[in-house]
């Protein structure tokens, strides 16, 4: 099956391009779609790229930064709007893929990829599609496949700070066994609201939802992260590939995200 | 299918190639240009023997679809020597970083592409600078000196005759 490669100065025609196309992939930095067609992956037969440089701009608004869909992992790292999520982006892939890796990419990588998936998910960003719609990160990625393209990502920078650890074979560049995000906003010294989440724990990055409500409502201390710890793979699925098995991943979860929070502390 | 023409500098010369969808960057740089130093690896952009810069960052030629690189600026290892060997593939030479080689080009673009941004780095910072590279042979702690050692000496070109 020959391929396709078209090409759109703008998303909007980009996004129409796409949501017309039967078996179309939408390229971003490609570190992930080339592989495919390298390998002459015949489920789909169109790319659909476009060169508008509004993909590849951070900006400020108050006190939210907005990514376009197509920023790299290196202007993430580089820029100084960005610098909460600076040391999470450097943790992924060499400098060369981070020169091409792009925030929408990130989004859609299946398992063990999707660590900067794992941050925005933990800062409660949202998605702005091509066709208005604005979903949480949470959503987006819950809902499967979509029609409409990633525009943007609304990203709230943390008031109390993002944290996070990623825990690979191969140091500095292996691909996750796992890694944990955290948002631990706090009120009188108590957690409201605790955002936890894995990457690696699932078919995509997910919430911890046992461990999050095992520190609402307490102060850090020992007992609450040992709680959290206690219940951190708690309704969580992780699966068996090259780089660990699901049982490993159980095991682990709950001591990488004691360490997490005791650095917290 | 019809070819796309796609024009670029490489290593400093104007280049013009044709190139086929979905093409990567790695195939027009053997086959349309001619120049073999970017390797053919694995082509899932894992072990980084076909790095090359682009505009100044270092990038995986498998993994770059070919027509994206129209009018950008592609330096490879066939333009790190100018006469002489340039200090740091002198360096590679010395601390004897390269045994069976295949990986070595694609190591000598990263250590280039940080020697370009960042002239005296630390040690840490060679390590992150090739740590999308793979070796199988040498081991990294001759090609981390050599780097190093490039970097005392001047890094990307001699500053004085040989």
């Amino acid at each position: 099956m020959p391929l396709t490669v078209e090409t759109y100065p703008t998303l909007s025609e980009a996004a129409r391009a796409f949501a017309a196309a039967r078996a179309a992939r939408f390229m971003g930095g490609g570190t992930i779609l080339m592989r495919a067609v390298n390998e002459a992956d015949q489920s789909f037969d169109t790319l659909i790229r476009t060169t508008d440089r509004a993909m590849t701009e951070i900006r400020t608004t108050g006190s939210a930064v907005t990514l376009g869909a197509g920023v790299t992992m290196a202007s993430i790292a580089a820029s100084r709007d960005t610098a909460f999520l600076a040391p999470v982006a450097r943790l992924i892939g060499g400098p060369q893929v981070r020169a091409a890796a792009t925030v929408a990419g990130n989004l859609f990588a299946a398992a063990p990829y999707g660590d900067l998936t794992a941050a925005l998910m933990a800062l409660g960003a949202t998605a702005e599609m091509t066709d208005g719609r604005r979903q949480s990160i949470d959503d987006l990625i819950r809902g499967g496949p979509t029609r409409s393209l990633v525009a943007a990502v609304h990203v709230p920078v943390p008031q109390g700070g993002l944290h996070f650890r990623k825990v690979s074979r191969i140091k500095p560049k292996g691909v996750s066994v796992l890694s944990v995000a955290a948002v631990l906003p706090r009120q009188g010294g108590r957690i409201e609201n605790a955002r936890i989440v894995f990457n690696g724990m699932g078919a995509r990055p997910v919430r911890a939802e046992a461990a999050e409500r095992a520190l609402n409502g307490q102060a850090l201390g020992a007992s609450a992260i040992a709680a959290a710890a206690a219940h951190a793979a708690e309704g969580l699925s992780p699966r068996d590939d090259a780089i660990a098995t699901a049982w490993y991943r159980r095991e682990v979860a709950g001591v990488h995200l004691r360490r997490l929070l005791e650095d917290i502390r | 299918m019809a070819k796309k023409p796609v024009t670029f500098t490489h290593n400093g010369e104007e280049k013009a190639a044709f190139v086929s969808d979905g093409q990567n960057l790695l195939d027009v740089l053997r086959r349309g240009v001619g120049d073999l130093t970017p390797k053919y690896g694995c082509a899932q952009g894992t072990c980084g023997a076909c790095t090359v810069i682009i505009d100044g960052a270092p990038r995986l030629s498998c993994l770059t679809l070919a027509e994206t690189v129209e009018g950008a600026e592609i330096d490879t290892v066939a333009g790190l020597a100018d006469g002489a060997l340039s200090p740091l593939q002198d360096a590679f030479m010395t601390h004897f970083a390269a045994q069976c080689g295949y990986c070595t080009g694609g190591m000598l673009m990263s250590a280039a592409a940080l020697l370009k941004h960042n002239p005296r780095p630390s040690r840490e910072e060679v390590v992150e600078a090739i740590s999308g590279n793979i070796c199988r042979c040498t081991g990294y702690e001759a090609i981390i000196e050599a780097v190093l050692t490039a970097a005392a000496n001047g890094g990307l070109r001699r500053t004085g005759a040989r």
